[in-house]
């Protein structure tokens, strides 16, 4: 173009000026995001292990207090230590009496938008799951989202079957139905206007609950006694 | 036929022009985009959190106010730094202001609470490519004082939370049947799933320039 000819040349000078525009705006931008995150962390981290916490009192209705565990890759539960981080992460939840509540589990897997991490409650008397919440999804507002909202959906989880044979696996997978044709109590029912997210709700609490619902209730089974060694609610922060 | 956002982005811009003269008044700074300029009514600018997240009022609001946050901070920095920023890197350097202060929204609203960032996290970062917020750096914060782009700022971002929330009301009461997720009809209502879609972000957006425009006519022909 013709600009371009009459673009007089650029000297030394104007490019230290453009050098130290940028670099000086990206200092700035730099130590701008550095403070926010800085100080907004402890903050952060409380809120979400404060929301953590309010979950597993969601998904284990009656529970007054908690114990985390891992499970191991052998299959076996081990007591979880600070700073642990096993592959699998669940939570037993007691009553007043201290009696087993069930068992709140983690699991994660891809959604829509991106990972949907979320955590079910299992109880292992019933063999049924008893709750259900997301605890991090980048589903799309007002469409996937209502995976989080929707109480039609969420009513699925109240008495969901994952019932364990004498051989010690699952009777039936865990799997999403179009809305409306649910007919057996291990399907959920799907959402119209979320289908890939309530579908993919499905796919992870189906591949969770084959690998891990035999596991915890074959644990269940071999304790006895109640445990005694739990720890209240509020010190499990 | 002739599209409606050109001739009105047009008009705008010469607006843009006249109001960033000596004559314009400071209040009027702030009035222009609430109505006459209204950033998505008239200048028809930044539509893709327009339509994307105008699915509720509630979404449509909260973009709108956390929009209008990125746009004053970013504002204000850019009409500080106007006469260290050569031309030739001003883009850059206002992408990387406005990328910024999106950033530290984004934490600032995780620290406020897990709810609010639940549901806005997911849209917090589409408001880089808001092109609104770069069209106000680019044409007012880079050659006014900082009290008049706090007020432009302010004006813009009100106009903009204001569009986002008659797209989000009029989509949430056909859609869901609610406002605020306070169901509005009894239960025959047979809710107009496509509203909530993204078709019927563009047949909202239509029906509101439609009805802009009318009044905008008339008041010329007057």
């Amino acid at each position: 173009m013709s600009t371009t000819a009459h673009t007089p040349k650029q000297d030394t000078s104007s490019s230290v000026k453009m050098l130290r525009a940028m670099l000086g705006i990206g200092i700035l931008s730099a130590f701008l995001i550095v403070s926010a995150f800085e100080l907004t962390l402890p903050r952060v981290e409380k809120l979400k292990a404060e929301a953590l916490e309010k979950a597993v009192l969601n998904v284990l209705p009656g529970t007054e207090s908690t114990r985390a565990f891992g499970i191991s890759p052998q299959g076996e539960l081990i007591e979880l230590e600070k700073g642990d981080t096993p592959e699998y992460t669940c939570y037993a939840g007691y009553d007043q009496n201290k009696n087993l509540v069930g068992y709140a589990v983690e699991a994660a897997g891809q959604g829509y938008a991106d990972l949907i991490r979320i955590l079910y409650g299992y109880d292992p008397k019933e063999q049924i799951l008893i709750g259900f919440q997301v605890l991090e999804s980048k589903e799309t507002p007002g469409l996937g989202d209502k995976i989080e909202k929707e109480q039609r959906f969420l009513d699925n989880f109240k008495a969901l079957d994952v019932g364990v044979t004498p051989k010690g696996r699952l009777k039936n997978k865990v799997i999403t139905v179009k809305q409306g044709e649910k007919q057996n109590a291990w399907e959920i029912d799907g959402i119209t206007g979320a289908t890939i997210s309530s579908r993919a709700i499905g796919n992870i609490i189906g591949a969770s609950t084959t690998e891990l619902v035999p596991i915890l209730h074959a644990y269940s089974l071999n304790m006895d006694a109640p445990d005694r060694h739990e720890k209240p609610v509020k010190s499990n922060e | 036929m002739r599209p409606i956002g050109t001739k009105n982005q047009l008009k705008a811009m010469s607006k843009d022009t006249i109001t960033s003269g000596p004559k314009a008044t400071t209040t009027d700074e702030f009035i222009k985009g609430l109505w006459r300029e209204n950033p998505v009514f008239v200048q028809v600018l930044g539509m893709c959190p327009v339509l994307a997240v105008s699915n509720t009022a509630e979404n449509a609001l909260a973009m709108g106010l956390a929009t209008a946050f990125v746009l004053l901070m970013s504002n204000i920095l850019v009409s500080l730094l106007r006469d260290f920023i050569p031309k030739q890197v001003r883009i850059a350097s206002y992408i990387l202001i406005i990328a910024t202060f999106v950033t530290v929204t984004d934490y600032a609203i995780q620290a406020i609470s897990v709810e609010l960032y639940k549901s806005l996290g997911a849209f917090i970062s589409l408001i880089v490519v808001n092109c609104l917020i770069l069209s106000r750096a680019e044409a007012f914060a880079s050659k006014n004082s900082v009290g008049k782009s706090i007020l432009d700022a302010l004006g813009m971002g009100v106009g903009f939370t204001f569009a986002l929330f008659c797209l989000g009301a009029v989509r949430e009461i056909l859609g869901n049947g609610s406002i605020f997720e306070w169901a509005l009809f009894p239960e025959g209502f047979q809710n107009w799933i496509v509203m909530i879609l993204p078709a019927g972000g563009f047949f909202t957006l239509a029906g509101w320039l439609l009805i802009i425009n009318v009044i905008q006519t008339r008041k010329v022909k007057s």
